[in-house]
């Protein structure tokens, strides 16, 4: 159960939540835990943990092929978390969410689902300046083999997009726009309700790459507008190996299909297949059951939270760490953008970033040290790689000032 | 500190003041090493004698602590080595980064390179301290670059 329910939607008491995250109660290194690699991957509620235990130990079967009670309990329970997914997205339908491994398996069905469809030689797709590879690498496959063109909106030193040059992008050759919600490495949310518009106002299709949006703030589907949304479930208190993604039906229906096999099809000679409707179509062999069931409840977990408190909760957060951060000497933040999501990259003059994240590892701070799988960025900084903490709710103040200190630590260890 | 540091003094030290931090007119050898997934990056330049010993040997590049301070010991324990020799090192210093190797219970040629014993428990680090070597042995065996991947 959730240790509290949240009355008021703009609070909530992160003290009490963590009583539901069992990992938080680790000590390493003789030090109580501090999780700040929120972006990469999130800690699970007990919740969780439990339902996919109470799955495997007392309900488990496969869904959609047995005629026996299990298969359709075990169906239900799968079904059931489309609908929770669909509303925290408020997306209209339940059959337009289509399970996915991940955010990276979401954008590679929809580059090759739309993309190989519908984009031709000479053909534009644009993405950020600031895209995690998940949202690069597949659109520069698709790219180099049809012969399309990749452009690239790019960003300022605060870290955010220049919607001017965005806007001299879009012609009537782009077929797609590619853009992540939240930037991973640097904490811009990007204006996607703004650059939807602008692309809307020429028939060009948007795909919002959600993985560090949905789980920390409100989001809605039909609000923005976009064609396509994607997140993965381990971001958002739930599983590995699951992840969802929304799209409009329209362009669903036309999309060609991911993976072909078991599940997928309507019927199936040697001479022709027809494929199943939405969502199935997407989701060919027999898939990661308990982690779908598992996401539901974590899900839940995060809608009875609140993403409204989860997200002013963490402002106060980032706004507590950024001034930390910076009153110390040598510090610099990249990534100064007027909007930004609790994750604040930062480099040490002197020290480098891994050197940072094993002297923090040694006080017990988990952050993430690298170039965060977004080389571009790193590359339009000037920097090999960045530090960076990166927060959820069930982090506290307390935790961002044991990050300040054991920063001074390693700087007096290096020598200042 | 715990004794299980990573960062000893000299360690902390040599990483910003690097010895042989320069490239070589008319190197012999030259390799580039790169870890892509921390960027670090090293290029090892060495300079040969007729019979077969490192006359000299020197880096360039950027890393982290453990790397830089790694890259500079090296060039100032292969100098004046054999070639076989420097291989010889590299075996003995991957298995003492690796933990495979007590230099308080073998015999081994180590010297002042044991200051990266406790690079062994940090074992997501020991790339940062073999990517120089890995450049090094790639370079005398007239490779262009090297990958810690
Ligand atoms: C913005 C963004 N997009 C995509 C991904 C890839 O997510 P996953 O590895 O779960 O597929 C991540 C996660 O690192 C991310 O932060």
């Amino acid at each position: 159960m959730i240790a509290q329910a949240v009355a008021n939607p703009v609070r909530l008491d992160a003290v009490a939540l963590r009583a539901d995250f069992p990992m938080l109660r680790r000590t390493i290194n003789g030090c109580p835990l501090v999780y700040l690699d929120n972006a990469a991957t999130s800690q699970k509620p007990q919740v969780v943990i439990d339902r996919m235990q109470r799955f495997y130990t007392e309900e488990y079967s496969t869904v959609r092929r047995s005629i026996h009670l299990l298969s359709a309990e075990a169906t239900r329970a799968y079904e059931e978390t489309r609908r929770t997914a669909a509303r925290l997205l408020n997306a209209p339908e339940t059959r337009q969410i289509i399970f996915t491994k991940g955010t990276t398996e979401g954008i590679n069905l929809v580059a090759h689902g739309y993309g190989r469809k519908f984009v031709r030689e000479g053909d534009e797709i644009i993405i950020s300046a600031t895209e995690h590879h998940a949202n690069l690498v597949p659109w520069q496959m698709l790219c180099e083999e049809k012969g399309a063109r990749l452009r690239v909106i790019p960003v300022d030193d605060r870290g955010e997009l220049i919607l001017e040059a965005y806007e001299k992008l879009l012609n009537d050759r782009t077929k797609l726009v590619a853009v992540g919600h939240v930037s991973n490495a640097l904490g811009t949310i990007h204006p996607v309700e703004e650059i939807i518009r602008l692309a809307h106002a020429q028939g060009i299709p948007v795909l919002v790459d959600g993985a560090q949006a949905a789980p920390h703030m409100p989001v809605d589907v039909q609000a923005l507008d976009c064609d396509f949304y994607v997140f993965s479930g381990h971001k958002a208190c739930g599983p590995t190996g699951v992840g969802v993604l929304y799209g409009k039906t329209e362009w669903l229906e036309r999309m060609n299909p991911f993976l072909g096999g078991g599940d997928m099809i309507e019927s199936v000679t040697f001479e022709k297949t027809t494929y199943a409707p939405l969502p199935h179509k997407f989701e060919a062999g027999t898939p990661p059951i308990a982690e779908v069931i598992g996401l539901g409840t974590a899900l839940d977990y995060l809608c009875r939270v609140g993403l409204e408190a989860i997200a002013a909760y963490e402002q106060t957060l980032l706004e507590q760490a950024t001034a930390r951060l910076l009153a110390i000497p040598g510090v610099r933040i990249l990534g100064t953008a007027r909007r930004k999501a609790a994750i604040v990259s930062f480099v040490v003059d002197g020290i480098h970033p891994h050197d940072i994240g094993t002297l923090l590892d040694q006080e017990g701070i988990a952050i993430r040290a690298g170039h965060h799988c977004a080389q571009p960025v790193m590359t339009r900084y000037g920097v090999p790689a960045t530090a960076r903490a990166s927060f959820a709710f069930y982090n506290l103040p307390s935790e961002v000032e044991a990050l300040g200190a054991a920063l001074e630590k390693a700087i007096a260890i290096f020598g200042g | 500190m715990s004794n299980k540091s990573l960062y000893g003094e000299q360690i902390i030290y040599l990483s910003k003041h690097p010895k042989n931090f320069r490239p070589i007119e008319g190197a012999d050898y030259k390799c580039e090493g790169a870890n892509p997934l921390c960027g670090d990056r090293v290029t090892v330049y060495v300079k040969m004698k007729d019979d077969d010993t490192l006359d000299d040997v020197a880096f360039q590049g950027s890393g982290c602590a453990i790397c830089m301070a790694s890259a500079s010991m090296m060039t100032t324990s292969v100098k004046g080595k054999k070639k076989v020799e420097a291989e010889q090192l590299f075996e003995e210093f991957h298995r003492l980064v690796k933990g495979e190797l007590n230099p308080a219970q073998e015999t081994h040629h180590l010297g002042k390179l044991t200051m990266f014993e406790n690079v062994s428990h940090y074992p997501v680090r020991v790339k940062c301290a073999s990517l120089p070597w890995h450049a090094l042995r790639n370079a005398l065996e007239k490779k262009a670059v090297a990958s810690t991947e």
